[in-house]
């Protein structure tokens, strides 16, 4: 017996990112613009999401996939009220969504009848980040009372982003939040990241967000 | 707790190649992650030999190479490597930088006999 190196040189989660791929190239051919929403639990995924549905009402037709741990039912159940197709996938205490969860989400969905996929994926700052979905935009969620230290512990996350919108502005006067430290982490590992600061409570920059989404997502499908 | 599907591509990868290589056996994987990739060692390798059981790469050894976070900076060019956090060109305090390591997440080759 001989013992032999063999070089490899192969992409952990390579697998994943081969059906990512193969997700977008679904989504591109119907024309639909996708974006993966990621968050730690509790920074306003669910509110954003609905600000949006609300927000493109009329302007865009959207459609929602949902990731939760467990077989709740709530946040797809917010969006299913608001006229909008959902649907949820529980990932059976998985942190994070992975591409072949989002294949057979978009089987589920009338994607020829779709502009905008918005997709909700698990409130978890680490293990999203390493799971491409295939969609076009990958947008994080950050919030003012999680504290401005989150880049310099999670940055790998704050890596693949393409947004990031700052949440729960309205709490700035009363929490030792300091945007120029959250500034300085963001800017030394995401030069240039389009930010939005908002507000769900007050409404405070939504819609310039909701602008300048309408407006990418009218650029890419047209 | 995503480390499970980790191990799960490191068996799937090794085992692809070692089936091309017609090896009889693999006897060691050599893995190199970056400091900036949070995968914890010891978790990969304890459902490493759970789930290499049955396969081409039971007890195959897994090596980890782990590549440190090393920036450089685009004002005044100085390189430098951040072990604990993330922070500016310690030089002249410029956030403005580049990571050029510390991102790896990649099987570099295995070791089988055939």
């Amino acid at each position: 017996m001989n013992a032999i190196r063999v070089p490899v040189v192969e992409k952990i989660l390579s697998a994943n990112d081969q059906l990512a791929s193969q997700n977008h190239a679904l989504l591109k051919s119907k024309h639909v613009f996708s974006i993966n929403i990621m968050a730690s639990p509790g920074a306003g995924k669910t509110s954003v999401i609905l600000q949006t549905i609300k927000g493109l009402q009329g302007r865009l037709k959207i459609g929602v996939i949902e990731g939760d741990t467990s077989a709740v039912t709530i946040d797809a159940d917010k969006v299913n009220e608001m006229g909008v197709p959902a649907v949820q996938i529980n990932t059976g205490g998985d942190c994070h969504l992975d591409a072949v969860m989002v294949a057979g989400g978009l089987q589920q969905l009338p994607l020829d009848d779709i502009d905008l996929m918005i997709i909700e994926n698990v409130g978890n700052l680490v293990c999203p980040a390493a799971f491409d979905l295939g969609t076009d935009i990958n947008v994080l969620i950050a919030s003012v009372p999680e504290g401005d230290d989150k880049p310099y512990k999670y940055p790998a996350i704050y890596r693949g982003l393409d947004v990031l919108i700052l949440n729960k502005m309205d709490l700035l006067p009363y929490i030792k939040f300091r945007p120029d430290y959250f500034k300085e982490g963001v800017e030394m590992l995401n030069p240039g990241l389009q930010t939005f600061p908002v507000s769900c409570v007050t409404g405070e920059g939504i819609s310039a967000w909701l602008d300048w989404l309408e407006k990418r997502v009218k650029e890419e499908i047209r | 707790m995503h480390e499970l599907a980790v191990t799960e591509s490191i068996l799937q990868i090794s085992e692809k190649y070692a089936r091309e290589a017609d090896a009889l056996k693999v006897t060691g994987i050599n893995l190199v992650i970056g400091k900036l990739s949070s995968i914890v060692d010891d978790s990969v390798q304890f459902y490493w030999d759970i789930i290499s059981n049955n396969s081409l790469c039971k007890g195959a050894l897994l090596h980890f190479e782990r590549r440190d976070a090393v920036l450089h900076c685009n004002q005044c060019s100085v390189e430098y490597r951040i072990d604990t956090s993330l922070q500016p060109c310690p030089n002249c305090g410029s956030p403005d930088v580049k990571i050029i390591s510390g991102e790896e997440f990649f099987v570099d080759s295995i070791e089988i006999e055939k």
